[in-house]
């Protein structure tokens, strides 16, 4: 369980994340929605340690995150920030090999080596597995990440606006794959995810933030209401039911 | 693959070593030929590997391929040393100079100069590199406008000094300090090497590599220190090379067409000896010791330095 106690951050002397006390379950999917600057990549990046507070404990699992080796946690949690640009030549392979350097420390086994190429295949990229990175389209590119992330074999995922550049075949699949992932190997999953219908249809709980606070937390159902997302976004939403899905209708 | 090509620089780097080491051979003095070609030989390798291992660690660190860690403002301070000593013992230095105390003091300096920095800004929680280099390269600009200030006002005759240390030469290297100098270089590498995994992965990026276990930020102000090591040792043995590392750690990039730190150290540090060498030879049987050396490598690097900035500025 990851729980995060009075988290603050600073930029200079904005505060991008105010008092952020939150409970994220084991086993689930749950989004982090809100509008643009709302703090939701800070906290997420503040949770996976890659950045640290000024205020607030995170405890993973019952420990501070902040006083634990860095290679332990990096075979507990990961995460894929929204942008990845590497300068390095470098084929898919290559890259969703490094997934298992927290085990392997670069000297891959041939456990690591079946474990990237079922991370490459959950993906789709098996026949792309030799192309080098610029060669790739967008949404290759970050399906390799992501495949990279998954490769990590952690109990914790945390992923940036995986959507990001995915059209939406490739969208509907990696979401299909994370619920799975969910499903059979008990992953808990946290999105920073901006389409709310992908958030309504595939998340356990959703998370909404505006300025720096958590303004509604709880079961999908519950937050994917009209009132409520208008509290958060602003905007007149109309939540429909379809085929048992809730759906948001904005334009 | 990799391997191959690795083992191509090898080759070249020991065929150009046997040359250097037996053209105009004078079987009379065939001994002392020997012996002093093998100890520049070795002052070359020695020069040539932590030049090279330190350049290739300092561009992943900072994840930019045109800097060196000249930046640090090191061969500044070198320069600076040199100077003071001279503007203040007036031509009695030469003794000085020659002295093994003398080496140690200026090695004690560069590395005091980057571990002052080091404490300045990396203590103070926020570790931010590029400040620290932007403080360094600052200072530098300051140590050798100082240093240009006593240049004009001493004797021209004492000027012949400093000039001669201004530029790195393999031809008066003192034996005694070549041991030395091998022990700390080797040492250090073996360290740097240890890490070279780490490196592989720092190279795709902070955030991911965060994200894999490694201790980013530990390593990177390690890495500053041993390098800063490295480049205070070779430049006190043999002078100052600023494009030398540039230009092989580039080359060492584009040749092997990797990210794998294991075969980019290892080539790096062979195309080093193989400048050195080759450069070596350029002046001893063309130019007849006319040129110094690091003058013919700072002007290829420099010609490589553009042609680098012209093309990364294209890809954007």
């Amino acid at each position: 369980m990851i729980v995060a106690e009075k988290l603050s951050k600073y930029f200079g002397s904005k505060k991008v994340i105010q008092d952020v006390s939150i409970e994220v379950k084991r086993g689930a999917i749950t989004s982090f929605i809100g509008p643009n600057g709302a703090g939701k990549s800070t906290l997420l990046s503040m949770v996976s340690r890659l950045l640290k507070q000024d205020d607030g404990i995170v405890y993973l699992d019952g420990k501070d995150v902040h006083k634990q080796k860095s290679k332990d946690l990096a075979k507990t949690i990961a995460i894929l920030r929204q942008s990845n640009v590497v300068q390095m030549r470098l084929t898919v392979r290559e890259l969703v090999s490094f997934g298992r350097f927290p085990y392997s420390n670069g000297r891959l086994t041939a456990e690591d080596e079946q474990k990237v190429s079922e991370a490459i295949s959950y993906v789709n990229l098996v026949e792309m597995e030799d192309k080098y990175l610029n060669e790739l389209s967008g949404g290759q590119k970050q399906r390799a990440f992501i495949a990279m992330v998954l490769a990590q074999d952690t109990d914790y995922i945390l992923l940036d606006e995986p959507l990001n550049n995915l059209d939406m075949k490739h969208a509907v699949q990696m979401m299909k794959l994370l619920r799975k992932l969910v499903e059979d190997f008990g992953k808990t999953i946290l999105l920073v995810i901006h389409d709310i219908n992908f958030a309504s249809v595939y998340s356990d709980r959703i998370v909404a933030m505006k300025d720096g606070k958590i303004v509604a937390e709880g079961p999908t159902e519950d937050i994917i209401q009209s009132d409520v997302l208008k509290s958060i976004y602003d905007l007149d939403i109309d939540v429909h039911n379809i085929s048992c899905n809730r759906i948001c209708v904005y334009f | 693959m990799l391997k191959r090509k690795i083992i191509l620089l090898l080759v070249v780097a020991l065929s150009l070593a046997s040359l250097y080491l037996f053209i105009h051979m004078n079987f009379q003095a065939m001994e002392y030929l020997l012996r002093t070609r093998l100890e520049k030989i070795l002052a070359m390798i020695l020069c040539a590997v932590s030049i090279g291992v330190s350049t290739v660690v300092f561009q992943t660190i900072t994840h930019n391929r045109i800097l060196t860690p000249s930046i640090m403002g090191l061969d500044s301070v070198y320069m600076f040393i040199q100077t003071i000593v001279v503007f203040l013992f007036g031509s009695g230095t030469f003794v000085i100079m020659q002295s093994d105390a003398y080496f140690f003091l200026t090695i004690l300096l560069m590395v005091g100069f980057a571990f002052g920095l080091y404490q300045l800004l990396f203590r103070r929680g926020q570790s931010n590199l590029f400040l620290l280099l932007l403080v360094g390269l600052v200072l530098g600009t300051f140590f050798s406008s100082l240093s240009s200030f006593m240049q004009m006002i001493i004797d021209p005759n004492e000027f012949l000094l400093i000039q001669d240390s201004m530029f790195a030469s393999f031809t008066d290297v003192n034996t005694d300090l070549l041991l030395i100098s091998a022990v700390i270089i080797i040492v250090l590498c073996i360290y740097i090497f240890r890490y070279r995994h780490y490196f592989d992965v720092m190279s795709i990026g902070r955030d991911h590599a965060v994200n894999l276990g490694v201790p980013y930020e530990k390593i990177v102000k390690r890495m500053f220190l041993v390098i800063a090591v490295l480049v205070a040792v070779s430049t006190a043995l043999v002078g100052p090379i600023t494009f030398l590392g540039l230009l092989t750690a580039n080359l060492a990039r584009e040749f092997l067409q990797t990210f794998r730190h294991t075969y980019l150290l290892i080539a790096a540090s062979l195309l080093s000896v193989i400048a050195l060498l080759g450069g070596q030879l350029v002046v001893e049987r063309i130019f007849s010791f006319s040129t110094p050396i690091s003058v013919i490598i700072n002007f290829v690097g420099g010609v490589y330095f553009i042609y680098l900035l012209v093309r990364e500025s294209k890809k954007i």
